[in-house]
């Protein structure tokens, strides 16, 4: 077991060195540097000065070090249009982007742990249909799309609910949904194939044999088995909220991560973009080292492949 | 016990008999994927002769009829009949030719998703060792990084156009191809018929094409099949976020985008290119499901 969290924790550092490489690759291949902070009116000696206030003059794993060993310790670089460190730029927007990801968990377990229950055990029923249109939807529709579809139904039609921006807690509801479905779908889906595995049993049918309740089997015997594996797995649903976010923030004008992303990307501020992404890698990354090491603990199969 | 279960299975039989023939084709109909089937082959057929089906220019724009209502709606007209957009192009038509783009891209990527990830698949699992560890590797990190923020990146350095978005998204789907062609190829490599094949000095190149790709090319169908409603999810969610197809060029991504911030006055805009894109991701899902149980139901655990 060591072993094998061991052996994930440095893959999964290996995996954020690779990151970090290829955004700086990819800085580089933008153009030089120096370009984003000059004009044409600049001397050249202003150009050499730069450049070695910069590093550039220096080899390019040298100038590489240098920017990894800064991120290593924090700094990031300094966002240019903001004009202060990418890294509280990025923080500034933090609490709009986990208020809407915990919502969004939230309604997550809120909508795909009872359907797909309900869905497995009364299989065939109305609840089975509702639970797997509502993953079908989720899974097919796009994300940006089911977004405006919530909004045109909610706040253009029924004009129940606000359509952009941020305020009192009517304003998360719809971008926590559209943020929450694909999610939900994932999990509903998988809950749904778990809870039907377990009733397949032998230990359920063994139950059912020595005259135990239906409902004592499914909340005592089932579910517990059923649900552990769907659950940690969900740490990595969490993680495709940030692709997912920075489409729905940017479908709602939610003032969060994601769409201080496309922001920085339309104002070429690379620098920023460059610090978010290695951010939002690093997230990533964890999310799935921590659903991984989960996943081995709960079933210990899991390992042997 | 066992009297009662006689009797329910002989009245079990006994309904089947007695079904009545409009239930008997209506089974028959429900094996087999006759509506997914129909939408993908108008969606081909649209596509090919787009500019014969469409009845507009959906690259025409015209001040006078911006943000038509479709033809049901009051003040919409049969000239347009899902409305217009914001600078007055008839959307039915730019749905039409989106189609042209939509599957094209897909094709293109498909393909080389499929050449690229067999091949590959085939080599790492064959030769295995540092091959093997290094290719896997790298199928890992394409599958464990959140896409869409590198593809943006990507595009935004080396420029938006057809050729890097189609590169960025054969990079990406070429992974789970290769996974499972690996998968797939360990465990023929260790067939007796290969066996005999290389004891009879078989070179490698037609034990590859003789006797391994033959095994593969229901799992490839298969995946292929499935993979082509997530590309093309993908794709328009790239084309939405404005990194995508570039205008003026209609995609169907594209098209939603524009229509968002009009939704609250002329929402047809955006509700009916995403309607597109939602039927057609259905239709290969649901084919591409048909297709995993009719060729290799052994895949249905893994998907």
């Amino acid at each position: 077991m060591a072993k094998f969290i061991a052996r994930r924790i440095i893959y999964t550092i290996v995996m954020i060195i690779a990151m970090s490489v290829f955004l700086f690759g990819m800085s580089r291949a933008a153009g030089d540097p120096r370009l984003l902070y000059l004009n044409e009116y600049s001397t050249e000696q202003d150009w050499e000065a730069w450049g070695k206030a910069m590093g550039l003059d220096r080899p390019l794993y040298v100038q590489y070090g240098t920017w990894a060993g800064n991120a290593a310790r924090g700094d990031l670089g300094d966002s240019m249009q903001h004009k202060k460190p990418s890294l509280s730029v990025v923080y500034d927007r933090l609490g709009a982007t986990l208020l809407l990801a915990i919502s969004a968990t939230a309604l997550v377990f809120l909508i795909a742990v009872p359907l797909g229950i309900l869905s497995a055990v009364k299989r065939g029923s109305g609840w089975d249909y509702l639970g797997r249109t509502l993953a079908l939807l989720g899974q097919t529709a796009p994300q940006f799309w089911l977004a405006i579809v919530l909004i045109i139904i909610f706040a253009v039609w029924l004009e129940i609910l606000p359509v952009f921006g941020r305020g009192g807690w009517e304003h998360f509801i719809l971008p926590s949904l559209a943020l929450a479905w694909l999610s939900a779908a994932g999990l509903l889906r998988l809950i749904r194939a778990s809870m039907l595995e377990v009733l397949d049993s032998e230990y359920v049918k063994f139950a059912r044999a020595k005259g135990v309740g239906y409902t004592s089997i499914i909340l005592r015997h089932a579910l517990k088995n059923a649900l552990i594996a769907p659950l940690t797995y969900s740490a990595l649903f969490i993680a495709g909220f940030i692709d997912g976010s920075v489409v729905i923030e940017t479908v709602f004008a939610w003032p969060g991560v994601g769409r201080l992303t496309v922001e920085a990307i339309n104002a070429n501020d690379f620098p920023l973009v460059t610090a978010v992404i290695t951010l939002v890698t690093i997230l990533y990354v964890s999310m799935a080292l921590i659903a991984d090491v989960l996943y081995a603990v709960v079933d210990p199969r899991i390992r042997l492949t | 016990m066992a009297v009662r279960d006689v009797t329910a299975s002989s009245s079990v039989y006994e309904e089947k008999l007695r079904v009545s023939t409009t239930t008997r084709y209506w089974r028959e109909f429900r094996r087999w994927p006759v509506i997914p089937a129909l939408i993908i082959l108008l969606l081909i057929t649209v596509a090919i002769f787009a500019p014969l089906i469409a009845p507009k220019d959906p690259e025409r724009s015209s001040l006078r009829d911006r943000h038509n209502p479709p033809m049901w709606m009051e003040g919409g007209s049969s000239e347009n009949i899902l409305g217009t957009d914001f600078v007055g192009s008839d959307i039915f038509s730019r749905i039409i030719y989106g189609a042209r783009i939509s599957l094209l891209i897909a094709s293109i990527v498909l393909a080389g998703g499929v050449i690229g990830g067999t091949l590959l698949g085939l080599v790492s699992g064959w030769y295995g060792g540092q091959v093997d560890e290094f290719l896997m590797r790298f199928v890992d990190f394409t599958l464990a990084v959140p896409f869409i923020l590198i593809a943006i990146v990507v595009i935004i350095v080396m420029g938006q156009s057809l050729t890097v978005i189609i590169l960025l998204l054969v990079i990406f789907s070429w992974a789970g191809f290769a996974r499972q062609v690996r998968a797939e190829t360990l465990s023929l490599k260790e067939e007796i018929y290969v066996d005999a094949a290389r004891i009879v000095g078989a070179p490698t190149t037609r034990i590859f094409l003789r006797h391994i790709f033959p095994g593969l090319t229901s799992t490839i169908v298969v995946i292929s099949t499935l993979r082509v409603g997530a590309l093309i999810l993908t794709e328009s969610t790239l084309s939405y976020l404005g990194v995508g197809v570039p205008p003026p060029t209609p995609a169907w991504g594209v098209m939603v985008a524009d229509g968002r911030q009009y939704v609250d006055s002329a929402w047809w805009e955006s509700l009916f290119p995403g309607l597109a894109i939602m039927m057609v991701v259905l239709a290969f899902n649901f084919f591409g499901d048909w297709v995993r149980d009719y060729l290799d139901p052994r895949l249905r655990q893994t998907a």
